[in-house]
């Protein structure tokens, strides 16, 4: 048994996997579709893979389509992130992460990120608000 | 959300799928961002792309019968016509999906203006109107210079919003989120056009939280299109949806105005050095071209020109290309500008857009000149390099077919 954190729901599912700790928001347009790899310069995860992994991250950024269009082609080559735990929600990563059903939460106990380390595994369960960290 | 009894049947299929899977998508969103209730748009502005993602998404709607209440206008294609006379033979790949996406919009009921500054021409709101825009530029225009409400919407979300003629009540259509918390004091000088490219990308530089910055300091009111370039630079470099100039843009007529209740959260100075070291990080040093690309947003008459006058009977060494309106387009021919701009061997192309790939692939590799940072930033990915420069220096560059500085 983990330590559990409450956080709240923006796309449901539930997922088990590496967390990958992103300083900047991160714009999936920037990412490389057929490797998950960080191509974007002087970005905080350049050259690291978010394929798979649970991305922790403040917020995305980026143009109304290409937020969506990134998730599409990284899902498309098995390669989009497990899942999102975001500080700021903002309306294009909310509606991409719905679209494509990739599970999202927001509003996480502060507690969360004062333990939580690049690398842990964790439970992301949208559905029912829960973060588990694997210890 | 509280859905009334009308929205509540929409979500549960009474108005078929199309309408259902719309209200899915849009309380959801509602749900995360605390929304009370759904609430009628007048107008809306979809960021058509002719990418992967956008084709799938108004197909799935259309498979659905989906049909737009409120009928958006919509981003830049391409014009396939003029590339493939003009630039190469566009691949089948290019002309299908181009092709599959203007008859997909058209079919769900879009008005196909083709243009990603409908704030300026066909789809201009009012003071106080609730609508629905995606395109990054478009966001912020609408909210802090025009007074309009529309919240950052992704494609998705704002044609799902065409669709049934409501959004989800939260964010910036609320008075009271609509009030300024970062207190910017601008020391810098601004006051070109390009000036406000780079304050755009400074300030999330700057500052990363999505609250809305209120800027002091600025001198004169920015041109049609300094705003047009301030709004797509914060959008692109940060997420910022809107912004108030104190004494200029028309929620901010002074500070306490646009600042409401709220207490000033942070204080940032962006002074003349951070706006060179942007310039630095962002601008890239001079070296030999291969084109000239313009039009991240579409460029105003007024650009066009002075890209003309900066011509004077002078030809171009490299491909220069001026993306715009139709109708920009053809007042730039009744202006005499086209003709001036084809005789030194340029083009402008109406309807299309710098990042529908893979429709400017002979330039994939190569090294281009451009006005605006975001047409550098989306064009990475295909390992084109842009040098920034000023429209002027740009056109310089083109005629030398190299940026000297």
């Amino acid at each position: 048994m983990g330590t559990k954190f409450k956080c709240k729901k923006i796309s449901k599912g539930c997922v088990e996997g590496k967390v990958i700790i992103s300083k900047d928001a991160l714009c999936y347009y920037l990412v490389e579709p057929e490797s998950g790899t960080v191509v974007e310069r002087n970005h905080d995860l350049e050259g690291r893979n978010v394929a798979g992994k649970v991305l922790i991250m403040p917020s995305g950024k980026g143009s109304s389509v290409v937020q969506a269009d990134g998730i599409y082609k990284l899902s498309q080559h098995g390669n989009s992130p497990l899942g999102m735990i975001i500080e700021h929600a903002d309306p294009v990563l909310v509606s991409s992460a719905i679209i494509f059903e990739v599970p999202m939460v927001h509003e996480v106990d502060p507690e969360f990120y004062a333990q939580i380390i690049d690398g842990d595994t964790i439970v992301l369960d949208a559905t029912n608000g829960v973060l588990e960290i694997k210890k | 959300m509280n859905l009334k009894p009308e929205h509540k049947d929409m979500l549960e299929g009474r108005y078929g799928e199309g309408v259902a899977k719309a209200m899915e998508i849009q309380t959801a969103i509602g749900e995360t961002f605390d929304a009370k209730r759904m609430v009628p748009i007048t107008r809306a502005h979809v960021a058509l792309s002719s990418q992967d993602a956008d084709l799938w998404f108004v197909e799935k709607m259309l498979s659905l019968g989906a049909t737009c209440k409120v009928s958006p206008t919509v981003n830049p294609s391409i014009d396939l016509k003029y590339l493939n006379q003009h630039l190469f033979e566009i691949p089948k790949a290019g002309v299908d999906i181009v092709s599959a996406t203007n008859a997909a919009y058209q079919k769900i009921g879009a008005t196909l203006t083709f243009d990603c500054t409908p704030y300026l021409q066909q789809n201009v709101p009012g003071m106080g109107e609730v609508i629905a825009f995606s395109e990054s530029s478009a966001t912020p225009y609408v909210n802090s210079v025009l007074g309009a409400r529309s919240n950052r919407e992704s494609s998705q979300s704002a044609l799902c919003a065409a669709v049934t003629g409501l959004v989800p009540e939260y964010g910036l259509l609320l008075d009271e989120h609509r009030y300024g918390e970062i207190l910017v004091e601008v020391e810098a000088d601004i006051e070109t056009d390009f000036d406000y490219q780079l304050l755009g990308w400074c300030y999330p530089e700057l500052y990363k939280g999505l609250e809305i910055p209120v800027f002091t300091g600025i001198k004169a009111r920015p041109t049609p299109a300094g705003f047009m370039n301030f709004g797509a630079q914060l959008n692109t470099s940060g997420a910022v949806s809107m912004y108030h100039i104190v004494g200029v843009t028309p929620e901010a007529p002074t500070l306490e105005a646009a600042f409401g209740a709220n207490k000033v959260k942070h204080r940032i100075k962006v002074t003349n050095d951070d706006i060179a070291r942007t310039r630095d990080r962002l601008c890239r040093k001079g070296e030999k071209i291969d084109f000239a690309m313009f039009g991240c947003p579409h460029l105003t008459i007024t650009q066009v020109e002075t890209i003309a006058k900066t011509i004077a009977e002078r030809r171009f060494a490299v491909d220069f290309w001026v993306l715009t309106s139709s109708l920009t387009k053809e007042l730039a021919e009744r202006m005499g500008y086209l003709d001036i701009i084809q005789r030194a061997g340029g083009h402008i192309v109406a309807d299309t857009c710098i990042d529908v790939p893979p429709c400017w692939q002979p330039y994939y590799g190569k090294v281009g000149v451009t006005d605006s940072p975001k047409c550098a930033y989306y064009n990475e990915i295909r390992g084109i390099k842009f040098i920034i420069r000023p429209i002027e220096e740009c056109v310089e560059a083109a005629i030398v077919g190299e940026v000297l500085q």
